[in-house]
């Protein structure tokens, strides 16, 4: 009853006209970022962060909440209507949905998507109201040992889990905890990174940090590769649903809530997982199986279900225990910390009325949502007729911008050219964006917490699993390194799988992956129990990391594998 | 000695190329279909897909008229663009479709067809939908 109170005054503030007017422009602006491929809502939140410095943090989040809410909604009309996904979570609505676009039911096809990503946005959002005073009643008993292996775990488990190549992962990983390490010790003042320069004692700016990583690395990208065919988007009308549609999604949609919320909570979920099962699900239940493949309704309906859910869902340890699991979340955790509040178990009890202003504020924005995306969808997919120069002009405008507004320094201006050469480096060579920004925000926190559970142990190691929850979250983080380790071992007695780890490898290859194998180590520092399995999954990663390697390098056409290559570069690029 | 014609899959690009069509057919010169983009957007919708592109094909062969389409993708507008295969293949004709303009319009939008019009070395014949 109490959670219904608070909820229900987070709506008075919610519902105040100028948050009104926030939440609207929120979910315009998400819509707008979402429609458009290679631009995010994390990128967007980047740009905007420090724009709102003026505003009140309630409004600002209230606004970050919609464009994060907007993404998932923009995204599926790209989606349906051009064949490539908006953004990374709607990759599996183009299969059936551009489909059935093609057999000219575009309008069925993007009302199902809005409805169900209502749908499950509502019920995903009302989930997060009812879990996350829970998990915060759980969280506040945690001790720092606990909390610090909750962190190995989410850092572990979104480089390990998501993405093509561990390596490539674990070197993003790498990165960014190195970027948060820059500046001052904070127990012992000591500098650490800072090559001579009295500007870096304060440690890099998180939000210029984000801003050169997604905005200006992807502006770069994008002019390296501005000349492409241009494709046609199917014409359209009002999207609507018939009596038979209506009747085919509803259980898709609940299905894909169903995956999406949990999925999108834990640490490694995102939500390309959820949207990837409720597809095959869908396969399976539907009584209309010979019509996947050629445009089914339920292929449209559960997956995007599921990706608003798991949106809904991510929010929860964001808000509960201050973990970001997507790189929106992680920039708005960095937001939070820019805004000077601390993120964390105890937000909910610090900042109550910001927490249920922007849980009420979902639930608006969702219904906003569905009100400017049924009826204008078809108006929404003219933004792709937008020229790239005019696009990534403005965004780099904004970047500077920012950057500089941040704290009116030009040594801002060249951390923010030097990082976004990295992000473009990093686009270029495949290394997902996610790992870096997750390592960027919670490597600091890790640190405090190793450092506060050493403290208290009096620098005796065994502190850091001195909590039973601590013990189970190390087993499980060791479970995650050691599954894929497990699959490999099964694979590897067949015989042709042997032989492909065989192929020849150039001598250079090896080196380089035994280099980054060693980061990887040095960043599971923490973990003690599954240092060394830990080991042995590296061993097992470049065993399947190097047969593509080979193929690549070995004498054939160079062109096959240049495809296979910008083809996982995009992947990878989309992902973020 | 060659016709060359701006074509856009719209009212005004298609009344262009059925006057081309036969103009060349009159002329019994080649006919270069002219079809750009600056390739800077993710959808463009005047530009011809290639399905698309095979039935204007089928149908400038069914015209009876010798014929090539460029489909140039160099980031060039497309006056450039029709000016250019207006040198390369000495064209003695361009065709262009015009559309109805109110003055404000004109005042605002820079016109693809007024620098084909001034810049063009051969005869201009604007087609109006």
């Amino acid at each position: 009853m109490e959670t219904f109170d608070l909820l229900m005054q987070g709506f008075s503030t919610a519902a105040t006209p100028i948050n009104l007017l926030y939440a609207f422009i929120g979910v315009l602006l998400g819509t707008a970022v979402g429609v458009l491929p290679g631009i995010g809502p994390a990128m967007a939140v980047a740009l905007l962060l420090p724009v709102t410095y003026s505003l009140e943090p309630t409004s600002a989040f209230i606004m970050f909440a919609g464009i994060y809410y907007g993404g998932m909604y923009g995204g599926s009309t790209t989606s349906i209507l051009l064949n490539t996904p908006g953004e990374s979570s709607t990759v599996i609505t183009a299969i059936e949905g551009h489909k059935m676009a093609k057999s000219g039911r575009a309008a069925q096809a993007l009302a199902t998507a809005a409805i169900g990503s209502f749908v499950a946005g509502t019920i995903g959002t009302a989930l997060l109201v009812a879990f996350a005073p829970v998990v915060v009643d759980f969280a506040v008993s945690l001790g720092d040992p606990s909390y610090l292996a909750i962190i190995v775990l989410a850092l572990i488990a979104v480089t390990a889990v998501l993405g093509g190549s561990k390596l490539r992962g674990f070197s993003a990983l790498g990165i960014g905890l190195a970027i948060g390490l820059v500046g001052a010790d904070p127990v012992t003042g000591q500098q650490r990174l800072i090559f001579g320069q009295p500007l870096l004692v304060d440690g890099l700016d998180i939000v210029v940090v984000a801003v050169a990583i997604f905005a200006v690395g992807e502006a770069l990208w994008i002019a390296a590769h501005l000349r492409r065919k241009p494709m046609q988007t199917i014409p359209v009308g009002r999207p609507w649903m018939g009596k038979q549609d209506w009747k085919r999604s509803w259980k898709p949609w609940l299905r894909g809530t169903a995956y999406g919320f949990p999925f999108g909570a834990l640490p490694a979920g995102g939500a390309e997982i959820p949207t990837f099962l409720s597809y095959v699900t869908e396969k399976k239940l539907s009584k209309h199986p010979e019509e996947f493949g050629h445009g089914a309704i339920e292929g449209v309906a559960g997956p995007e279900a599921a990706n608003n859910a798991s949106a809904a869902g991510t929010l929860t340890p964001m808000l509960a225990l201050g973990l970001p699991t997507n790189a929106t979340a992680a920039v708005m955790l960095a937001a939070f910390i820019q805004f000077g509040i601390q993120p964390g178990p105890l937000l909910f009890d610090s900042e109550p009325q910001l927490v249920w202003a922007l849980i009420a504020s979902l639930f608006i924005g969702n219904t906003l949502l569905l009100l400017i995306n049924l009826p204008l969808a078809p108006v929404w997919a003219k933004l792709l007729q937008l020229p790239r120069p005019y696009l990534y002009a403005g965004i780099l405008f904004f970047a500077t911008l920012g950057a500089y507004a941040v704290n009116l320094q030009t040594f801002d201006l060249v951390i923010l050219l030097l990082l976004g050469l990295l992000g473009f480096a990093m686009r270029r060579y495949g290394l997902p964006v996610l790992p870096l920004v997750i390592g960027l925000i919670l490597g600091p926190r890790a640190e405090e917490s190793l450092r506060t559970s050493l403290q208290l142990s009096a620098g005796n190691i065994s502190g850091l699993w001195s909590e039973p929850v601590a013990v189970v979250v190390y087993i499980i983080v060791a479970l995650v390194l050691l599954a894929p380790l497990a699959l490999k071992v099964i694979h590897r007695r067949r015989p042709e799988s042997v032989l492909l780890g065989n192929i020849p490898q150039a001598p250079g290859e090896t080196a380089a992956t035994d280099d980054d194998g060693s980061v990887a180590n040095g960043d599971a520092n923490g973990d003690n129990d599954s240092d060394n399995d830990n080991d042995k999954d590296h061993d097992k990663d470049t065993g399947s990391v190097l047969p593509e390697h080979a193929g690549s390098s070995g004498g054939g056409p160079a062109e096959p594998a240049g495809r296979h290559r910008s083809d996982e570069i995009q992947n990878e690029r989309e992902r973020s | 000695m060659s016709i060359v014609v701006g074509y856009i899959p719209t009212p005004e690009g298609e009344a262009a190329l059925e006057r081309a069509i036969s103009e060349a057919a009159s002329a019994k010169a080649p006919l270069v279909v002219v079809n750009s983009t600056r390739g800077d957007v993710f959808v463009d919708q005047r530009f011809v897909q290639s399905d698309a592109a095979q039935a204007l094909d089928s149908r400038l062969a069914a015209s009876g008229v010798e014929h090539i389409l460029l489909q140039p993708m160099g980031g060039n507008d497309a006056a450039d663009e029709v000016l250019d295969a207006a040198e390369t293949h000495r064209a003695d004709l361009i065709v262009i479709g015009l559309r109805k303009r109110t003055p404000v319009g004109k005042l605002i939008m820079g016109s693809t067809a007024q620098r084909i019009l001034l810049q063009a070395e051969c005869p201009v014949l604007a087609v109006k939908a």
